[in-house]
C-alpha cells in the first residue's frame, strides 16, 4: 500500500517524537539549569563550569580520565582487532573460545574484579610507579565484551578470508593485509568499539574508587558532596563530550559513504 | 562443442607431483600427479569434495600439502608462501576490496611488487581495457554488478603478469547468461596475454567449453586428463563417463573388441570389458528415437518428453516389466514435438564407440 500517512498518523508520530526528546532531554536540561541557577536568588552563573577548569583536583581528575579513555582505546584495538582478525584467518576454531573470554567481564561484578585483581595491582603500581594511569590495565578488561561485539559485527560484515587470501596472492604480506586491506573495512566497527570505550571509562566509578584513584566519576562524587552544581556541570560535560564523539562517529561513517557514492557520479 | 582455438606458449610450466592432502582421517588429495604446459588452459573438473580446489589452493600457496611438491617453471615452490609465488587468482566469492575503487584494485598487486603510481595506473587501465570496463576505474565494488566484479578480478589478477593463473570457479555466482559470457572472455583473455592457467569448476560445460585439457577428479585423485573432445569421446572410467556428459547403461555383449548393443554391433573403447556380459554407456545423442505409424507397436514406449530448445529429450521405455531398459535420447525438437508419452517408437543406437564395464 502506497500513499501518504494519514493526519492522524502524523499527529501521533509527532507527539511520540517529542514525548522520546523530551524523555531525553529534560533531566539534561534539568542538569544545565540545576548547574548553573543559584538557588537562593535565582540567578544564572557559571562559576561551577568554570570550577570544570578552576578546581584544581576536579581538572586533574578530568585529564586523568580522558587520558585513561585514550590509552584504553590504544590498548584495546592493539590488543583485540590483531587478535579477531587472527583468529577468524587462522584459528578460526579458537573463536569461540576467544568470545567467551572477552565476554567474561560482563559476567563478574566489577566488584569481584576489582578485589580479585587488587595484588595484580600492586605488582602493575611496583613496575610502573602509582599513577592512576595503570588503571588502564583493568579498563582493557572492562571494555573488552563491547568493544569484541563491535568489532565482531564488523568482521562478519566482510568476507575476510577471502579479501586476505586476493591480497596475498597479489603479493601482500600479512601486515599490509592486515593494515590496508582488513582495518581500512572495519573502521567503523574500531571506531564503534573505541567510542563504546571512551564512554565507559569517562563513567566508571568502582575500579577507580576501590582501587583509591582520583579519576573523574570519583571526583564527581566526591565533589558532589560538598559543591553539587560543580558535580552536576562535570557530568552533564562528559555526557556532552560523548555525544560529541558519537556525532563525530556518525559523520566519518557518513563522509565514508558519501565519498563512495561520489564516485559513480 | 568447438573446437578451441589455438594457444600461444609464453606461459609458465607447473607441475603437481603425488600431492597428498590429509585432514584428520580425509584424504582431500590422494597422489594428484599434474602437468600443464605454457600457455595451456586445465580445467579441475569434478564433484564436490573431489580435491580440486584443495589442488588450486596448494598451487596458490593458500593451502599445505601433506606431501607432494609443486613446481612452477622448474623452481620449487613447495614451501613458498603465496605472497612470493607470483601468481593470479581470481576467487568463487567476490574478492575486490571494498575501500578501494576498481582501478585501485587493479593496481594493488603493482603496488606491493613497488611500480610507481604512473606505471601502476597505465597498466590498471590497460587490464581494464582488456576486460572491457575501461569507464568503471573510478567505481567501488558495490556498484558494480557480478559479472563486472569479476572481470575487475580478472583484470587485477592479470595485471602483475603472473606465472600461472588460477581461476577457482569464478562463474558459479552468476546468472547463466552472464556467465556464459564471462566464460569465453576469460578464454579470449587467456589466449590473448597466453598465462598458464588452471581453472576449477564443478560445471563440465564450463570445462568443456574453455579448456584446452580437462581433468576428471574422483575422490582426491585424477581419473582422467585429455582434451575435451577426446574426453567425452572416450572416457576412461564409468566414473568420468558417468560425469561428464549424460549416459544411459544399456546390457551389452562384448566379443572381439565389439559390443553387441540393442543388437548394433558397435566398437568398444580402450577400457572397456574384454569379453563377455557387461553394461554398455551410451551418450543420449547416440540413442536413436524414429516415430511408427499404421498401427506399429515399435520397440518402446514414450515416458516423457523435455523441451530444451533446439534439441529435446526423450524418455523411452524399452520391454516391459524387471526386464524394462529406460533410455534417455537427445532429438532434434522438430521430431520431439511431435512426441508424447505412451507413443510407441523404434529405438536403436548409433554405431559409435562404447566403453562398456562389468555388470554391478
Amino acid at each position: 500500500m502506497t500513499g501518504s500517512p494519514s493526519v492522524g498518523f502524523r499527529v501521533f508520530r509527532a507527539v511520540f517524537l517529542l514525548a522520546c526528546v523530551a524523555f531525553f532531554a529534560l533531566p539534561l536540561v534539568a542538569m544545565l539549569d540545576f548547574s548553573t541557577k543559584i538557588p537562593a536568588t535565582g540567578e544564572r552563573t557559571f562559576a561551577d563550569w568554570q570550577a570544570l577548569v578552576t578546581n584544581d583536583s576536579l581538572r586533574e581528575s578530568i585529564i586523568v580520565s580522558v587520558e585513561l579513555a585514550v590509552l584504553t582505546v590504544a590498548g584495546m584495538v592493539l590488543l583485540l582487532v590483531p587478535t579477531m582478525i587472527w583468529v577468524r584467518l587462522r584459528v578460526p576454531r579458537a573463536t569461540r573460545l576467544v568470545e567467551f573470554l572477552c565476554l567474561l567481564p560482563l559476567t563478574i561484578p566489577a566488584l569481584v574484579i576489582v578485589v580479585g585483581i587488587k595484588n595484580v595491582m600492586a605488582w602493575v603500581n611496583y613496575y610502573i610507579g602509582d599513577t592512576p594511569l595503570a588503571l588502564t590495565f583493568p579498563y582493557i578488561i572492562l571494555v573488552l565484551p563491547f568493544s569484541y561485539r563491535a568489532i565482531d559485527s564488523a568482521l562478519s560484515a566482510i568476507d575476510v578470508k577471502t579479501l586476505s587470501e586476493a591480497a596475498r596472492s597479489l603479493g601482500a604480506g600479512w601486515p599490509t593485509v592486515f593494515v590496508r586491506i582488513v582495518l581500512p573495512n572495519i573502521v567503523g566497527g574500531v571506531l564503534g568499539a573505541a567510542t563504546i570505550t571512551v564512554a565507559l571509562v569517562l563513567g566508571e566509578f568502582t575500579f577507580g574508587s576501590l582501587l583509591n584513584y582520583q579519576t573523574m566519576p570519583v571526583e564527581i562524587a566526591a565533589i558532589y558532596k560538598v559543591q553539587a552544581r560543580a558535580a552536576v556541570a562535570a557530568a552533564l560535560a562528559s555526557i556532552i563530550l560523548i555525544a560529541v564523539l558519537l556525532m563525530l562517529l556518525s559523520y566519518v561513517s557518513r563522509d565514508r559513504r558519501t565519498r563512495e557514492g561520489r564516485a559513480t557520479a | 562443442m568447438t573446437e578451441s582455438p589455438a594457444r600461444t606458449e609464453r606461459g609458465t610450466p607447473v607441475e603437481l607431483t603425488d600431492l597428498t592432502r590429509v585432514y584428520g582421517s580425509i584424504h582431500a588429495l590422494d597422489g594428484l600427479t599434474l602437468h600443464i604446459d605454457p600457455g595451456e588452459l586445465v580445467a579441475l573438473l569434478g564433484p564436490s569434495g573431489c580435491g580440486k580446489t584443495t589442488a588450486l589452493r596448494i598451487l596458490a600457496g593458500l593451502d599445505r600439502a601433506t606431501s607432494g611438491t609443486v613446481a612452477v617453471g622448474g623452481r620449487d615452490l613447495t614451501g613458498v608462501p603465496a605472497n612470493k609465488r607470483d601468481m593470479g587468482m581470481v576467487f568463487q566469492a567476490y574478492s575486490l576490496f571494498p575501500h578501494m575503487t576498481v582501478r585501485d584494485n587493479v593496481a594493488f598487486g603493482l603496488k606491493m611488487r613497488g611500480r610507481d603510481k604512473a606505471a601502476r595506473n597505465r597498466r590498471a587501465d590497460d587490464m581494464l581495457d582488456l576486460v572491457g570496463l575501461t569507464e568503471h576505474g573510478g567505481r567501488f565494488a558495490h556498484q558494480l554488478s557480478g559479472g563486472q566484479q569479476q572481470r575487475v578480478a580478472l583484470a587485477r589478477a592479470l595485471a602483475v603478469e603472473p606465472s600461472v593463473l588460477l581461476l577457482d570457479e569464478p562463474l558459479s555466482a552468476l546468472d547463466a547468461k552472464v556467465r556464459s559470457q564471462l566464460r569465453d572472455e576469460i578464454r579470449r583473455v587467456q589466449l590473448e596475454v597466453g598465462t598458464t592457467t588452471l581453472f576449477v569448476t564443478h560445471d563440465q560445460e564450463e570445462a568443456l567449453a574453455v579448456a584446452d585439457r580437462v581433468g576428471v577428479m574422483n575422490q582426491g585423485r585424477m581419473d582422467q586428463i585429455a582434451a575435451p573432445a577426446d574426453l567425452y569421446a572416450n572416457p576412461a572410467t564409468p566414473f568420468v563417463a558417468e560425469f561428464v556428459g549424460l549416459n544411459n547403461k544399456v546390457p551389452a555383449t562384448v566379443d572381439g573388441g565389439r559390443a553387441q548393443v540393442l543388437g548394433v554391433s558397435v566398437p568398444v573403447i580402450e577400457g572397456s570389458l574384454s569379453a563377455g556380459p557387461g553394461i554398455a554407456m551410451v551418450r543420449p545423442e547416440s540413442v536413436t528415437v524414429a516415430e511408427v505409424g499404421g498401427g506399429d507397436a515399435g520397440n518402446a514406449r514414450v515416458t516423457s518428453v523435455n523441451f530444451l530448445g533446439p534439441i529435446s529429450r526423450v524418455y523411452c521405455r524399452l520391454g516391459e516389466g524387471d526386464g524394462a531398459i529406460d533410455l534417455m535420447a537427445q532429438v532434434a525438437s522438430s521430431l520431439a514435438t511431435r512426441l508424447t508419452p505412451g507413443d510407441p517408437v523404434v529405438v536403436g543406437v548409433e554405431p559409435t564407440a562404447v566403453l562398456v564395464v562389468a555388470a554391478p
